[in-house]
């Protein structure tokens, strides 16, 4: 902050109620901390400015593919602010957290029932970390079983780059099964790479296409004959609640995102979190810990042949009391009905769109849609400057070049929050500006126009790194 | 035109009438729902979903209320001394009002940087303020919490030095040394304890891991350690408590290489364990091993000044197994409550809270010290926890001290005999530090 003045403050403690104690020796004490010397109002006022700087769901359409993007009710926040859960410390009695425990312990169940595996752990912090979790399980399963050669992982060339991070973390070298024309996984080509070195699959349901594999009964059976087990990344689960049950199709290991599917705020980039759910079979090697209901009430405990503390407590408590909120809000009706609109929603946006835009595979997609601009590049203008575009509409930009497989893509998802004025809107939006691909492509070329900054330069910040204020720069 | 059977309309979540649901359905050119999850397995299809029905905002509310009135905390008249990696501290209103902000809770990772210079300008902000606590050259914009930073920098050692095994002071916190094994299980990486006192080290570390205030809360000798890391090609990674360094002298001044910490401390509920955030800096010359996210100041094609996420090229996204961690989604919004509450204590705030903490936990411990039966083990330099070695089982006299209403120590007896981890911050009043005294002292070798 450059705006600090010698003696300004914005906080005073109170003093000290006890007799002075002595201080150490003075080689141990810093002189000065380098921080910012402002009044209460600055504080308020810089950062309330700052926020306006931004885009966020409660301000504007944010069809963030793969990010699902809903509204994030209010009332989850609030809820979780009550200090009976904000004040409670991770260390205290289990007698003592009778609530939060018990809170844990629904919740656990719920995302069992949902995705029909019932071993649940609420420990990853975040999707990547409950993915890392899920090939600890499986590692940990083939090593019980003396099957340790196992140490491939075998991910679909559409996959999210954290499987591939994820599986590299856990000591596994990675394969790529090639997608077909169709955006399906080439099953002859897994049924050549399945074999006994095999540790897992990791198949994101519904792909990153927006797509639900329909092979995935034989999928699900080439792998567990070869050995290995399934492991679906659950980032996309907003398409499947009361739609289909991932245990119910050979799934053995999943992990969802509660920052996606259950509402909780993406914060601008986190705090998420990442349960592990599992079979009942692989339960016992869940991270710790794990909440259970017993004759003296409930506690947490570490399952039997757990792979251990994956970060420093129960994982993200108050996120996790949002998601619980939002599962109770909606219901078993309600959560078919979130999934059911999300579907409906994206495949309103694919047909109205189809005759400008090519799509990555034609055909009924899932929760969200996606888009290629190939056609628009070769009259001159990219993806990104579609994207760019759109910010001056004031809608966020689709998710851009991913999946890696699809030439200039687009991948929109438009989640059951959003109106149908709304859906109509982006659609008129995207309509026109590939109009102005022919008419202005100025237009586009320089978008954004109206935000608070036109394009950066991301090259010389990366070339020459600026990664704090001081005051000499 | 059937709609979609199964929809119950008008949940104040879910927009969609069903006559808009027909339209759209129409427009798709199909007459239900099914006909869109052909795809999926029929006999799989609409399982039965066993949970209850729906509630009211207001329903909710009396849930939670009956769920947070089972929980102990001081809104229920409870006093408490836990520390051990999670910190009660008093919370300014400005970071509660900031953190009303929706355009900061709901926005997303800042990819499209010029529809969030928002988030990623307090980003700059909080790696500046991570700097500037630490002393250090660069922090990163932020990890999961304190131990998975430590973990990650354990790591980051191992990848700078090319070296396997990772020492780890013996006084450190064992989640954090836990949470680096389960990080570095199948790296072929190798563990090993370090003496606190030792004068050597083997000549194939790649770090020694140290946290200091330790443990037990006492102040490491961070040079010594850091000079004996180096003179045996070895990294220094520090695990520091942020609210010490409001008074202690910084990491960076002693040539530590990588510094971490648990940010919660600086402004963020304690909330049963998360979310909380990890703060990460290290020397420049490192930068290219970091991982997580890190924002980066440049300027648009107006010469305007404006921020971005910059050197991805380490990140899961684009490297995928050779990214330097699977991190994507951090901890963001964490971040934003810790830089407001960093901008609010300022300057003189940090040394006064850190004042506070320091003469409280030394009262507390001088009180305890003349009772019959306990005594004050830690020596030396502690800041805010101290091991209190007591007269009967720790377990035994939490259990007394929860009939009054005080969420006692920690118990530690399998680190130290009949020890107890006491910890004491400013929102301890000294009358709460007498009421645990006394309540210790009627306890004593009864309980």
């Amino acid at each position: 902050m450059d705006r600090s003045v010698t003696g300004r403050k914005a906080f005073t403690l109170p003093a000290s109620d006890v007799p002075t104690q002595n201080l150490p020796d003075s080689s141990l004490l810093r002189d000065d901390v380098e921080l910012p010397e402002v009044s209460q109002l600055e504080v308020i006022r810089y950062f309330s400015v700052l926020s306006q700087l931004n885009f966020s769901i409660d301000t504007n359409f944010y069809p963030l593919g793969s990010c699902t993007m809903k509204y994030n009710p209010k009332i989850n926040d609030e809820l979780s602010n009550l200090p009976g859960l904000a004040n409670i410390h991770p260390l205290q009695p289990d007698v003592t957290v009778q609530g939060a425990i018990r809170l844990l312990k629904n919740l656990q169940d719920d995302l069992g029932e949902i995705t029909g595996l019932s071993g649940v752990s609420l420990a990853p912090l975040a999707g990547a970390q409950g993915e890392y979790a899920g090939l600890l399980i499986a590692r940990a399963y083939h090593d019980a079983r003396s099957d340790s050669a196992r140490t491939v992982a075998i991910v679909p060339d559409s996959a999210h780059g954290t499987n591939p991070a994820s599986a590299a973390m856990a000591g596994l070298e990675v394969v790529t099964v090639r997608s077909d024309d169709q955006g399906n996984v080439d099953v002859e080509n897994l049924r050549e790479l399945a074999n006994s070195n095999t540790a897992v699959f990791m198949l994101t349901i519904p792909s990153t296409l927006g797509l639900f594999e329909p092979n995935i009964l034989e999928i699900t059976k080439i792998v567990h004959d070869a050995g290995g087990l399934v492991y679906a990344d659950g980032a996309n689960l907003n398409a499947l609640l009361g739609v289909v049950k991932l245990g119910d199709l050979g799934v053995d290991i999943c992990h969802s995102n509660l920052h996606k599917t259950f509402s909780t705020p993406h914060g601008g980039g986190g705090p998420g979190s990442g349960p592990v759910m599992v079979t009942n079979e692989l339960a016992k090697f869940l991270p710790k810990p794990v909440a259970v209901k017993t004759d003296v009430g409930y506690v947490l405990a570490t399952p039997e042949m757990s792979v251990g503390s994956i970060n420093g407590f129960h994982g993200s408590f108050s996120i996790a009391a949002r998601a619980y909120a939002y599962i109770k809000a909606l219901g078993q009706e309600g959560l078919r009905s979130v999934s059911e609109n999300a579907i409906i929603s994206a495949n309103y946006i694919q047909a109205k769109l189809r005759d400008k835009y090519d799509l990555a595979a034609d055909r009924y997609c899932m929760h969200e849609t996606v888009l290629s601009a190939a056609r628009q590049k070769k009259r001159g203008v990219a993806g990104l400057d579609i994207a760019k575009r759109l910010l001056d509409f004031g809608i966020h930009a689709p998710t851009m070049y991913f999946p890696m497989i699809v030439d200039e893509a687009l991948m929109v998802e438009p989640t059951e929050s959003e109106s149908k004025e709304t859906l109509d809107h982006f659609i008129a939006v995207m309509r026109q500006i590939d109009d102005e691909v022919d008419s202005a492509p100025e237009l586009l070329h320089d978008a954004p126009h109206d935000l608070p900054v036109t394009r950066l330069d991301e090259a010389t910040a990366a070339r020459k790194p600026v990664l704090r204020w001081s005051a000499e720069v | 035109m059937a709609s979609s059977a199964h929809t119950s309309p008008n949940h104040p979540y879910i927009p969609s009438t069903d006559s808009e649901r027909a339209e759209m359905l129409g427009a798709i050119g199909v007459d239900s729902l099914d006909a869109l999850l052909e795809d999926i397995p029929a006999q799989h299809r609409h399982p039965k979903l066993n949970l209850a029905a729906g509630l009211s905002e207001q329903e909710l509310s009396t849930v939670f209320g009956s769920i947070a009135a089972e929980n102990a905390s001081p809104s229920s008249g409870y006093i408490s001394f836990l520390g051990a990696g999670s910190y009660s501290h008093y919370i300014p209103s400005t970071v509660r009002s900031i953190l009303q902000r929706g355009e900061f809770v709901t926005a997303y990772t800042p990819y499209q940087p010029e529809a969030a210079q928002g988030t990623l300008q307090v980003g700059f902000e909080f790696q500046t303020i991570v700097c500037q606590l630490t002393e250090m050259e660069v922090a990163n914009a932020g990890m999961y919490d304190g131990p998975t930073a430590f973990a990650e920098a354990c790591l980051m050692a191992a990848r700078v030095t090319k070296r396997t095994k990772i020492g780890v002071l013996s006084s450190t916190d064992k989640r954090l040394s836990d949470t680096l094994l389960a990080y570095s299980k199948y790296q072929g990486i190798e563990i090993v304890e370090v003496a606190a006192d030792a004068t050597d080290i083997p000549d194939d570390l790649a770090c020694i891991g140290i946290q200091s205030p330790n443990f037990f809360g006492e102040i490491e000798d961070v040079q010594r350690l850091t000079k004996l890391a180096h003179d045996n090609g070895a990294l220094s990674v520090v695990h520091v408590n942020p609210t010490a360094l409001g008074m202690f002298k910084a990491p960076g001044e002693f040539d530590v290489d990588i510094v971490t910490a648990e940010g919660q401390p600086l402004g963020v509920p304690m909330a049963f364990g998360g979310p909380y955030v990890g703060l990460f800096a290290c020397k420049k010359a490192h930068i290219r091993q970091m991982p997580g996210r890190i924002i980066g100041r440049t300027t648009d094609t107006k010469g305007r000044t404006g921020y971005a996420l910059t050197l991805q090229t380490r990140e899961q996204h684009i490297r995928r197994e050779r990214a330097t961690s699977n991190i994507c989604t951090s901890t963001q919004l964490i971040g934003l409550m810790v830089t407001v509450y960093a901008a609010t204590l300022g300057k003189q705030g940090m040394k006064d809270l850190a004042s506070l903490c320091y003469q409280k936990a030394h009262y507390a411990a001088a009180e305890i010290n003349k009772l019959d039966g306990y005594s004050v083990k830690s020596s030396g330099t502690f800041f805010h926890e101290f091991v209190v070695t007591c007269p009967s089982a720790p377990p035994k006299i939490n259990e007394a001290l929860l009939k009054k209403k005080i969420i006692g120590g920690l118990d530690i007896s399998d680190r130290s005999e009949s020890g107890m981890l006491v910890c004491v911050t400013e929102t301890s009043s000294k009358a709460d530090i007498d009421r645990f005294v006394k309540a210790l002292s009627e306890i004593g070798v009864s309980a």
